[in-house]
């Protein structure tokens, strides 16, 4: 094992070569492109014995990536943004050929405006399609999810896509020390994609995909992938006690940061959780018991474990990096629904922030918790509420005199 | 698969790779085709579709392949055969497939999808080189869904989003063109009604590698509105006045495998459609059917 400072896109390459990969289609996307681009340096120097592909779309790469997986290739893809929409078609699809891969997402905020930076609403997008969703908060995470991910999508219980999450910038361009596992161990915890019947050959055709007559076949197929969903939790938790127990690392459906005496509580995902928690050990210094719940599995959805977590707290702060417009968090909104009914539950108090990159600093992590633990005391629940400071608007509104107001709709208040 | 060319009809498969029996309108052209073509095939292929009428053939429990299917989307058929492809290629490297286990990849959509939504994965698939045969059932239109106008319906044709008096504004994409500019291994015209230049073109193209077209007018009763009995009739006449030039394309050069002479007026092929009904009822527009005949004599000339 060694240990060397990489970004998280490098962490999702070597996870992927670690992985023994064999095929890679690939389209680039920033912040995606570092990716695939060391991945063909590997492939071009015989570093790695896989196959690259440069595909014309990620709705193409996609397509590729769900048919060579169907044919028995272990195969691996990546992208990003307006990439993994371009593609969703396919997202959508690929579960129901029951063909394992792993695709890394690297959030990037969607059109429009057009940005490069961070937030949730491109995977959160993915969220319905069937794949299996992991979210990352370190460099290590990535590597390490890439290879439980392979173990996960082609186990006899699941045998699904996963989709493995990274934050742009945040993730992908910043450098971490990443323990690097040797390719023997990753070997003896991962050994070669055994496709079983799965996959075409002359001697034995099979008909992938085909259409069905009303909603009874429909409806049984579908739920099939449900029920699919609903195994990998339990196939999830052997395959994270097995990965400690061979690297030393556990990495949990959900992870928690001094929640066991907690009072509030930030739900969150992805990197954001690092800064949560910094904020959770200052807000103890000044006197508020805070921790912090970060799910690493979003599908399958890990319910039981996040009632668990929470029970008995009075109240928690979902921090959403991400909206539904008309809604609000998707995160508050599917907690909300995992809670519902149990007693003892916290109350929910919905804050989005951190879109499009904008930081979260420890100030608002003080306010957050502070108005979470007043609305239990007051048990009111106040409205969503977007991360925006005054100063902030007073910036914005420089910036539209600059741009001038003609042709510019009326804002909403 | 024969070694020998087909000489004569004699020569033909007996055996037949698709079944029959399928959800397919009676006297359908591009069924016809695909028939023709994957007898000459054998079974040793997997099928990638994308959404069209074809879709319909693998409807659960039943196909009516003896090779493998694999249905993927409207858009991206050709990127399904090139996943399928390199992972084949990479098993057979490793051992993991035996020769006799390799498949050919057949991309098979209609017009829709070769013509217009699948036409940049197909762009890519012939650029990467990509070892597959596409057959396209052209039928002229959106059949599937109420066959609108599609970027291979002919000028003047009636279809559902151009139900007026002058038909579709439009004139027919040249895919031939299309796909010979990017020089792929092959490219060919055929149609179900001539099954001897449709077994010998694909009969060719079974026998090289890289990107390969088989573009088969699939006269449609349904979508061009003729009865289930005249198929092969129409199909004929598509060829004898000059509206469908049977070709091929092979190292950068382009054959005329059927040259009509003397050419039957289009009229006869347009008068037995009711997509071109308005051109004669309630009045006739000479016009219209005038420059349809121009068009066609003006491809016959430039062919010389
Ligand atoms: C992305 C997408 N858009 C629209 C459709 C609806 N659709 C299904 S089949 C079809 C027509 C396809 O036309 P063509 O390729 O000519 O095949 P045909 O129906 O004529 O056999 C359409 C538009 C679809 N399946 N997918
Ligand atoms: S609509 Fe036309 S192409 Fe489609 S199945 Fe019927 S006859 Fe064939
Ligand atoms: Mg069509």
């Amino acid at each position: 094992m060694s240990r060397l400072l990489m970004t998280g896109n490098a962490a999702a390459a070597w996870g992927a070569r670690l992985a023994g990969v064999e095929y890679v289609p690939a389209f680039p996307i920033t912040p995606q492109t570092e990716i695939i681009e060391m991945l063909a340096g590997w492939c071009e120097r015989g570093e790695m014995s896989a196959r690259l592909t440069m595909y014309e779309s990620e709705h193409s790469m996609v397509t590729g990536a769900a048919s060579a997986a169907a044919t028995g290739v272990r195969t691996f893809t990546a992208t990003s943004s307006q990439g993994l929409l371009y593609a969703m078609e396919m997202v959508f699809a690929a579960p129901g050929w029951r063909a394992p891969f792993v695709l890394v997402n690297v959030s990037r905020a969607l059109a429009s405006p057009i940005t490069l930076e961070p937030d949730h609403t491109d995977v959160l997008a993915a969220r319905d399609s069937g794949f299996i969703q992991i979210h990352c908060a370190t460099c290590q995470e990535v590597l390490d999810s890439v290879l439980i991910a392979y173990r996960l999508a082609e186990h006899p219980r699941v045998r699904l896509p996963v989709l493995v999450n990274q934050d742009g910038f945040h993730l992908s361009f910043t450098r971490e020390p990443v323990d690097l596992p040797e390719e023997a161990r990753v070997r003896a915890f991962l050994p070669p994609f055994d496709a079983h019947q799965a996959g075409f050959r002359a001697s034995r055709p099979v008909s992938q995909v085909v259409a069905v007559l009303g909603g009874s076949p429909y409806s049984y197929f579908r739920y099939q992938v449900h029920l699919a969903q609903r195994e990998a939790l339990d196939v999830y938790d052997e395959l994270a006690a097995e990965f400690a127990a061979a690297f030393g690392r556990h990495h949990g459906a959900i992870e928690t940061y001094r929640c066991d005496d907690a009072e509030v509580v930030f739900v969150l995902i992805g990197s954001l959780a690092g800064q949560a928690k910094q904020a959770a050990d200052r807000l103890r210094e000044a006197g508020l018991k805070v921790g912090v719940v970060r799910p690493r599995l979003l599908r399958p959805y890990p319910a039981s474990a996040l009632r668990a977590a929470l029970r008995g707290k009075q109240a928690v702060a979902v921090v959403d990096q991400n909206l539904s417009m008309g809604s609000g968090g998707v995160l508050y909104a599917e907690l909300a629904g995992a809670l519902q009914g149990c007693e003892y539950m916290p109350l929910l108090v919905s804050f989005i922030g951190g879109l499009g990159g904008r930081d979260i600093g420890d100030a608002e992590f003080f306010a957050m918790a502070n108005e979470a633990r007043d609305a239990a005391r007051r048990r009111e629940v106040p409205e969503p509420r977007l991360l925006y400071t005054a100063r902030e608007l007073r910036e914005l509104r420089k910036l539209q005199a600059i741009a001038g107001t003609g042709g510019v709709q009326e804002e909403t208040r | 698969m024969s070694e020998q060319p087909y000489k004569s009809l004699k020569d033909l498969p007996r055996s037949h790779a698709l079944s029959p029996g399928t959800a397919m309108c009676a006297g359908c052209g591009g069924l016809e085709a695909l028939h023709e073509a994957l007898d000459v095939l054998g079974r040793k292929t997997v099928v990638v579709n994308a959404a069209g009428c074809m879709t319909l053939l693998a409807n659960y429990p039943y196909t009516p392949f003896h090779g493998s299917w694999l249905y993927t989307s409207m858009a991206s058929a050709p990127a399904g055969a090139q996943g399928v492809r390199d992972a084949l290629d990479i098993l057979r490297d490793r051992g993991r497939l035996a020769d006799t286990d390799d498949l050919t990849a057949v991309v098979l959509t209609g017009d829709g999808s070769a013509y217009g939504m699948g036409l940049s994965a197909t762009s890519a698939a012939i650029e990467r080189g990509l070892d597959f045969i596409y057959l396209c059932y052209d039928n002229e239109g959106y059949g599937n869904t109420g066959q609108q106008s599609s970027a291979a319906t002919p000028h003047a044709a009636k279809t559902s989003t151009s139900a007026g008096t002058q038909g579709y504004a439009g004139e027919k994409k040249d895919l031939f063109a299309v796909w010979a500019a990017h020089k792929p291994s092959y490219v060919a015209t055929v149609i179900g009604a001539d099954p001897l230049d449709l077994a010998r073109k694909v009969q060719r193209a079974a026998a090289l590698k890289g990107p390969r077209l088989i573009l088969a007018l699939a006269p449609c009763p349904t979508g061009w509105d003729f009865d289930p009995g005249d198929t092969v009739e129409i199909g004929r006449l598509a060829v004898k006045t000059g509206i469908w030039p049977l070709k091929e394309y092979a190292d950068g050069r382009i054959v005329h495998t059927r040259v009509p002479n003397p050419r039957v007026p289009v009229e006869e092929y347009l008068t037995r459609q009711g997509r071109f009904r308005h051109l004669f009822e309630p009045e006739r527009n000479d016009a219209l059917i005038a420059a349809i005949q121009a068009r066609v004599d003006r491809y016959w000339d430039d062919v010389g």
